[in-house]
Protein backbone atom coordinates (compact mmCIF):
# COMPACT_ATOMS: atom_id res chain seq x y z
CA UNK A 1 0.00 0.00 0.00
CA UNK A 2 3.06 2.14 -0.08
CA UNK A 3 2.24 4.67 -3.02
CA UNK A 4 5.84 5.02 -5.43
CA UNK A 5 6.86 8.41 -6.91
CA UNK A 6 5.07 8.95 -9.78
CA UNK A 7 1.85 7.75 -8.99
CA UNK A 8 -0.08 10.68 -8.19
CA UNK A 9 0.11 13.86 -9.25
CA UNK A 10 1.00 17.15 -7.40
CA UNK A 11 -2.97 18.22 -7.52
CA UNK A 12 -3.11 15.17 -4.92
CA UNK A 13 0.06 14.45 -2.86
CA UNK A 14 0.34 18.46 -2.38
CA UNK A 15 -2.76 18.08 -0.31
CA UNK A 16 -2.17 15.03 1.42
CA UNK A 17 0.70 16.01 2.22
CA UNK A 18 -0.79 19.27 4.02
CA UNK A 19 -3.61 16.94 5.91
CA UNK A 20 -0.59 14.97 7.37
CA UNK A 21 1.09 17.99 8.05
CA UNK A 22 -1.87 19.01 10.47
CA UNK A 23 -2.48 15.64 12.23
CA UNK A 24 1.19 15.93 13.02
CA UNK A 25 1.19 18.86 14.55
CA UNK A 26 -1.94 18.11 16.11
CA UNK A 27 -0.86 14.41 17.55
CA UNK A 28 3.01 15.93 19.13
CA UNK A 29 1.30 19.04 20.78
CA UNK A 30 -1.17 16.16 22.01
CA UNK A 31 1.47 13.80 22.45
CA UNK A 32 3.37 16.98 24.90
CA UNK A 33 0.62 17.15 26.72
CA UNK A 34 0.22 13.52 27.60
CA UNK A 35 4.00 11.57 27.52
CA UNK A 36 5.55 10.65 30.63
CA UNK A 37 9.23 9.84 30.32
CA UNK A 38 8.38 5.95 30.57
CA UNK A 39 6.50 5.82 27.99
CA UNK A 40 8.94 6.63 25.35
CA UNK A 41 10.25 3.16 24.97
CA UNK A 42 6.19 1.95 24.28
CA UNK A 43 6.54 4.63 21.43
CA UNK A 44 10.01 3.30 20.51
CA UNK A 45 8.77 0.09 20.04
CA UNK A 46 5.52 0.82 18.66
CA UNK A 47 7.20 2.46 15.88
CA UNK A 48 9.77 -0.16 15.41
CA UNK A 49 6.61 -2.88 15.30
CA UNK A 50 4.65 -1.10 12.57
CA UNK A 51 8.23 -0.93 10.44
CA UNK A 52 9.04 -4.55 10.89
CA UNK A 53 4.88 -6.15 10.56
CA UNK A 54 5.59 -4.30 7.40
CA UNK A 55 8.40 -6.21 5.31
CA UNK A 56 6.10 -9.56 6.21
CA UNK A 57 4.60 -9.85 2.59
CA UNK A 58 2.13 -12.09 2.40
CA UNK A 59 1.72 -13.52 -0.99
CA UNK A 60 -1.47 -13.91 -2.87
CA UNK A 61 -0.44 -17.20 -4.89
CA UNK A 62 0.05 -16.08 -8.02
CA UNK A 63 -1.18 -12.69 -7.99
CA UNK A 64 0.05 -9.91 -5.64
CA UNK A 65 1.22 -9.17 -2.72
CA UNK A 66 0.27 -7.24 0.42
CA UNK A 67 1.25 -6.32 4.35
CA UNK A 68 -0.18 -5.58 7.72
CA UNK A 69 0.62 -2.31 9.07
CA UNK A 70 0.32 -2.57 13.02
CA UNK A 71 -1.52 0.82 13.10
CA UNK A 72 -4.84 -0.41 14.75
CA UNK A 73 -2.99 -2.37 17.31
CA UNK A 74 -0.78 0.62 18.11
CA UNK A 75 -3.95 3.43 18.28
CA UNK A 76 -5.48 0.25 21.05
CA UNK A 77 -2.61 0.26 22.95
CA UNK A 78 -1.16 3.68 22.97
CA UNK A 79 -3.97 5.48 21.33
CA UNK A 80 -4.81 6.75 18.03
CA UNK A 81 -2.57 10.40 18.22
CA UNK A 82 0.16 8.26 19.27
CA UNK A 83 -0.16 5.80 16.76
CA UNK A 84 -0.34 8.83 14.42
CA UNK A 85 3.50 9.65 15.25
CA UNK A 86 4.30 5.86 15.38
CA UNK A 87 3.40 4.74 12.24
CA UNK A 88 4.66 7.81 10.37
CA UNK A 89 7.95 7.79 11.80
CA UNK A 90 8.17 4.35 10.35
CA UNK A 91 6.23 4.93 6.60
CA UNK A 92 8.86 7.93 6.44
CA UNK A 93 11.99 5.94 7.00
CA UNK A 94 11.23 3.19 4.67
CA UNK A 95 10.61 6.08 2.12
CA UNK A 96 13.86 7.67 2.63
CA UNK A 97 16.18 4.48 3.01
CA UNK A 98 14.58 1.63 1.59
CA UNK A 99 11.87 3.31 -0.92
CA UNK A 100 9.02 1.60 0.26
CA UNK A 101 6.68 4.43 -0.60
CA UNK A 102 7.91 7.95 -2.83
CA UNK A 103 9.30 10.92 -1.20
CA UNK A 104 6.39 13.16 -2.93
CA UNK A 105 3.93 10.39 -1.23
CA UNK A 106 5.02 10.22 1.89
CA UNK A 107 2.20 12.77 3.07
CA UNK A 108 0.11 10.37 1.66
CA UNK A 109 1.48 7.13 2.28
CA UNK A 110 1.38 8.23 6.20
CA UNK A 111 -2.52 10.11 5.37
CA UNK A 112 -3.84 6.51 4.74
CA UNK A 113 -1.43 4.24 7.12
CA UNK A 114 -0.90 6.24 9.85
CA UNK A 115 -3.81 8.79 9.75
CA UNK A 116 -6.82 7.04 8.50
CA UNK A 117 -6.59 3.77 9.61
CA UNK A 118 -5.56 4.20 13.23
CA UNK A 119 -8.37 6.29 13.83
CA UNK A 120 -10.49 4.21 11.80
CA UNK A 121 -9.52 0.84 13.91
CA UNK A 122 -9.49 3.16 17.17
CA UNK A 123 -13.14 3.90 16.53
CA UNK A 124 -14.42 0.32 15.27
CA UNK A 125 -12.39 -1.09 18.44
CA UNK A 126 -14.89 1.10 20.68
CA UNK A 127 -17.96 0.97 19.14
CA UNK A 128 -17.97 -3.40 19.07
CA UNK A 129 -16.45 -2.99 22.48
CA UNK A 130 -18.86 -1.10 23.92
CA UNK A 131 -18.92 -1.51 27.73
CA UNK A 132 -17.85 -4.79 27.37
CA UNK A 133 -14.47 -5.18 29.86
CA UNK A 134 -13.23 -9.53 28.67
CA UNK A 135 -14.77 -11.86 26.68
CA UNK A 136 -14.93 -13.07 23.16
CA UNK A 137 -16.68 -9.31 22.78
CA UNK A 138 -12.97 -8.02 23.30
CA UNK A 139 -11.16 -10.32 21.13
CA UNK A 140 -13.83 -9.70 17.85
CA UNK A 141 -13.60 -5.82 18.47
CA UNK A 142 -9.71 -6.26 18.29
CA UNK A 143 -10.25 -8.64 15.00
CA UNK A 144 -12.42 -5.90 13.33
CA UNK A 145 -10.46 -2.91 14.77
CA UNK A 146 -7.35 -4.19 12.65
CA UNK A 147 -9.58 -6.03 9.58
CA UNK A 148 -11.97 -2.72 9.09
CA UNK A 149 -8.81 -0.27 9.55
CA UNK A 150 -6.59 -1.84 7.08
CA UNK A 151 -9.24 -2.37 4.69
CA UNK A 152 -10.42 1.26 4.49
CA UNK A 153 -7.08 2.10 4.38
CA UNK A 154 -6.73 0.68 1.30
CA UNK A 155 -10.03 1.67 0.20
CA UNK A 156 -8.40 5.22 0.60
CA UNK A 157 -5.43 4.24 -0.90
CA UNK A 158 -7.15 2.54 -4.50
CA UNK A 159 -9.68 6.08 -4.28
CA UNK A 160 -6.53 8.02 -4.74
CA UNK A 161 -4.87 5.91 -7.46
CA UNK A 162 -8.14 5.88 -9.39
CA UNK A 163 -8.75 9.63 -9.86
CA UNK A 164 -5.21 10.57 -11.18
CA UNK A 165 -6.54 9.55 -14.69
CA UNK A 166 -9.46 11.90 -14.21
CA UNK A 167 -6.77 14.88 -13.15
CA UNK A 168 -4.33 14.57 -15.77
CA UNK A 169 -3.21 13.39 -18.73
CA UNK A 170 -1.03 14.24 -21.77
CA UNK A 171 -1.82 15.78 -25.22
CA UNK A 172 -2.33 12.22 -26.32
CA UNK A 173 -5.23 11.92 -23.83
CA UNK A 174 -2.45 9.36 -21.65
CA UNK A 175 -2.77 9.34 -18.16
CA UNK A 176 0.04 11.04 -16.82
CA UNK A 177 0.23 9.33 -13.37
CA UNK A 178 -1.27 6.54 -12.40
CA UNK A 179 -2.72 4.78 -15.01
CA UNK A 180 -6.01 2.98 -13.98
CA UNK A 181 -9.34 4.05 -13.62
CA UNK A 182 -11.35 4.04 -10.03
CA UNK A 183 -13.51 1.07 -11.30
CA UNK A 184 -10.35 -0.49 -11.93
CA UNK A 185 -8.10 0.66 -8.92
CA UNK A 186 -10.71 0.79 -6.21
CA UNK A 187 -11.65 -2.98 -6.66
CA UNK A 188 -8.03 -4.30 -6.91
CA UNK A 189 -6.77 -2.28 -3.49
CA UNK A 190 -10.32 -3.08 -1.83
CA UNK A 191 -10.48 -6.45 -2.75
CA UNK A 192 -7.09 -8.02 -2.45
CA UNK A 193 -7.33 -6.28 1.44
CA UNK A 194 -10.31 -7.51 2.34
CA UNK A 195 -10.49 -11.39 1.37
CA UNK A 196 -6.67 -11.45 2.34
CA UNK A 197 -4.27 -8.77 3.86
CA UNK A 198 -6.86 -7.34 6.37
CA UNK A 199 -7.45 -11.06 7.65
CA UNK A 200 -4.25 -10.83 8.57
CA UNK A 201 -4.19 -7.46 9.74
CA UNK A 202 -7.08 -8.75 12.34
CA UNK A 203 -5.44 -12.02 13.47
CA UNK A 204 -2.46 -9.72 14.21
CA UNK A 205 -4.28 -7.57 16.03
CA UNK A 206 -6.46 -10.06 18.31
CA UNK A 207 -3.14 -11.81 19.21
CA UNK A 208 -1.28 -9.21 20.80
CA UNK A 209 -4.38 -7.36 22.07
CA UNK A 210 -4.77 -10.64 24.28
CA UNK A 211 -1.19 -10.72 25.26
CA UNK A 212 -1.22 -7.10 26.41
CA UNK A 213 -4.46 -7.63 27.89
CA UNK A 214 -3.32 -10.42 29.88
CA UNK A 215 -0.14 -9.09 30.73
CA UNK A 216 -0.01 -5.30 30.63
CA UNK A 217 -3.50 -4.37 30.97
CA UNK A 218 -2.27 -1.41 32.44
CA UNK A 219 -0.92 0.31 29.58
CA UNK A 220 -3.68 -0.67 26.93
CA UNK A 221 -4.83 2.73 25.65
CA UNK A 222 -8.77 1.90 25.11
CA UNK A 223 -9.01 0.15 28.02
CA UNK A 224 -8.53 3.10 30.40
CA UNK A 225 -9.84 6.22 28.78
CA UNK A 226 -13.18 7.01 28.36
CA UNK A 227 -13.68 9.28 25.49
CA UNK A 228 -11.49 9.45 22.55
CA UNK B 1 14.34 -1.21 31.35
CA UNK B 2 11.29 -2.90 32.86
CA UNK B 3 11.74 -7.00 32.79
CA UNK B 4 8.45 -6.45 30.52
CA UNK B 5 10.00 -3.96 28.45
CA UNK B 6 13.20 -6.37 27.79
CA UNK B 7 10.42 -9.08 26.62
CA UNK B 8 8.70 -7.14 24.12
CA UNK B 9 12.40 -6.17 22.62
CA UNK B 10 13.50 -9.41 22.27
CA UNK B 11 9.72 -10.09 20.35
CA UNK B 12 10.42 -7.87 18.17
CA UNK B 13 14.02 -8.61 17.99
CA UNK B 14 12.76 -12.51 16.98
CA UNK B 15 10.43 -10.47 14.51
CA UNK B 16 13.59 -8.90 12.55
CA UNK B 17 14.80 -12.51 12.19
CA UNK B 18 11.48 -13.77 10.59
CA UNK B 19 11.45 -10.86 8.33
CA UNK B 20 12.80 -12.71 5.49
CA UNK B 21 9.52 -14.86 5.23
CA UNK B 22 8.34 -11.90 3.71
CA UNK B 23 10.54 -12.04 0.55
CA UNK B 24 10.70 -15.89 0.67
CA UNK B 25 7.42 -16.68 0.43
CA UNK B 26 6.23 -14.22 -2.09
CA UNK B 27 8.77 -16.17 -4.31
CA UNK B 28 7.17 -19.80 -2.92
CA UNK B 29 4.09 -18.97 -4.42
CA UNK B 30 4.97 -17.09 -6.99
CA UNK B 31 3.14 -13.72 -6.24
CA UNK B 32 4.16 -10.75 -7.80
CA UNK B 33 4.85 -6.91 -6.39
CA UNK B 34 2.15 -5.05 -4.37
CA UNK B 35 -0.62 -3.46 -6.65
CA UNK B 36 -0.16 0.22 -7.72
CA UNK B 37 3.65 -0.34 -6.63
CA UNK B 38 5.15 -1.78 -9.92
CA UNK B 39 8.15 -0.02 -11.53
CA UNK B 40 8.27 1.78 -14.93
CA UNK B 41 9.58 -1.16 -16.62
CA UNK B 42 6.88 -3.34 -15.34
CA UNK B 43 3.96 -0.72 -15.65
CA UNK B 44 4.88 -0.24 -19.55
CA UNK B 45 4.45 -4.63 -19.53
CA UNK B 46 0.90 -4.03 -18.10
CA UNK B 47 -0.49 -1.09 -19.70
CA UNK B 48 1.58 -0.68 -22.73
CA UNK B 49 3.51 2.46 -21.81
CA UNK B 50 4.93 4.74 -19.39
CA UNK B 51 2.85 7.75 -17.65
CA UNK B 52 4.84 10.82 -18.98
CA UNK B 53 4.31 12.35 -15.13
CA UNK B 54 5.33 8.99 -13.30
CA UNK B 55 8.18 8.23 -15.52
CA UNK B 56 9.69 11.87 -14.04
CA UNK B 57 8.36 12.00 -10.63
CA UNK B 58 9.97 8.18 -10.15
CA UNK B 59 13.50 9.17 -10.97
CA UNK B 60 13.65 12.04 -7.77
CA UNK B 61 14.76 10.08 -5.35
CA UNK B 62 17.37 6.80 -5.18
CA UNK B 63 16.90 5.15 -2.05
CA UNK B 64 20.25 3.54 -0.26
CA UNK B 65 18.64 0.23 0.05
CA UNK B 66 15.63 -0.16 -2.16
CA UNK B 67 13.16 -2.92 -1.39
CA UNK B 68 15.31 -3.58 1.83
CA UNK B 69 18.11 -5.24 -0.45
CA UNK B 70 21.73 -4.60 -0.75
CA UNK B 71 22.31 -6.84 -3.71
CA UNK B 72 21.03 -4.86 -6.19
CA UNK B 73 18.89 -6.30 -8.63
CA UNK B 74 19.25 -10.04 -9.50
CA UNK B 75 20.65 -10.68 -5.80
CA UNK B 76 20.54 -14.10 -4.95
CA UNK B 77 17.98 -15.50 -2.31
CA UNK B 78 20.89 -15.79 0.30
CA UNK B 79 22.12 -12.09 -0.39
CA UNK B 80 17.95 -10.98 0.11
CA UNK B 81 17.50 -12.96 3.14
CA UNK B 82 20.76 -11.38 4.48
CA UNK B 83 19.33 -7.87 3.75
CA UNK B 84 16.29 -8.04 5.18
CA UNK B 85 17.61 -9.10 8.51
CA UNK B 86 19.77 -6.06 8.45
CA UNK B 87 16.84 -4.00 7.33
CA UNK B 88 15.09 -4.58 9.81
CA UNK B 89 17.98 -3.72 12.23
CA UNK B 90 18.68 -1.06 10.92
CA UNK B 91 14.81 0.33 10.33
CA UNK B 92 14.72 -0.79 14.18
CA UNK B 93 17.16 1.55 15.06
CA UNK B 94 16.54 4.16 12.81
CA UNK B 95 12.64 4.27 13.88
CA UNK B 96 13.78 4.35 17.66
CA UNK B 97 16.12 7.12 17.42
CA UNK B 98 14.16 9.28 15.56
CA UNK B 99 11.28 8.79 18.60
CA UNK B 100 13.84 9.67 20.85
CA UNK B 101 15.07 12.70 19.59
CA UNK B 102 11.24 13.76 19.36
CA UNK B 103 10.20 12.55 22.64
CA UNK B 104 13.40 14.77 23.76
CA UNK B 105 12.22 17.79 21.86
CA UNK B 106 9.02 17.53 23.49
CA UNK B 107 9.94 17.01 27.11
CA UNK B 108 12.64 20.01 26.82
CA UNK B 109 10.02 22.67 25.74
CA UNK B 110 7.57 21.62 28.54
CA UNK B 111 11.05 23.45 30.86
Amino acid sequence: MHIPDGYLSPQTYVPLYGASLAFWAIALKKLKKELSVKHIPYLAMAAAFSFLIMMFNVPIPGGTTGHAVGAGIIAILLGPWTAVIAVSVSLIIQAIVFGDGGITAIGANCFNMAVVMPFVSYWVFKLIRGNAVGGARLSIAAFLSGYVGLSIAAIATGFEFGIQPLIASGADGRPLYAPYPLSVALPAMALEHMLSFSIVEGVVTVLLFKYFAKHESGLVYALKVKEA
Amino acid sequence: MTKSQKKLWIGLFILTLLTPLGVILPEKFKAGGAWGEWGAEELEKLVGYVPEGLKRLSELWKAPAPDYNFGGEGASMTVQVISYIASGLIGILAVALVIYVIARLILKNEK
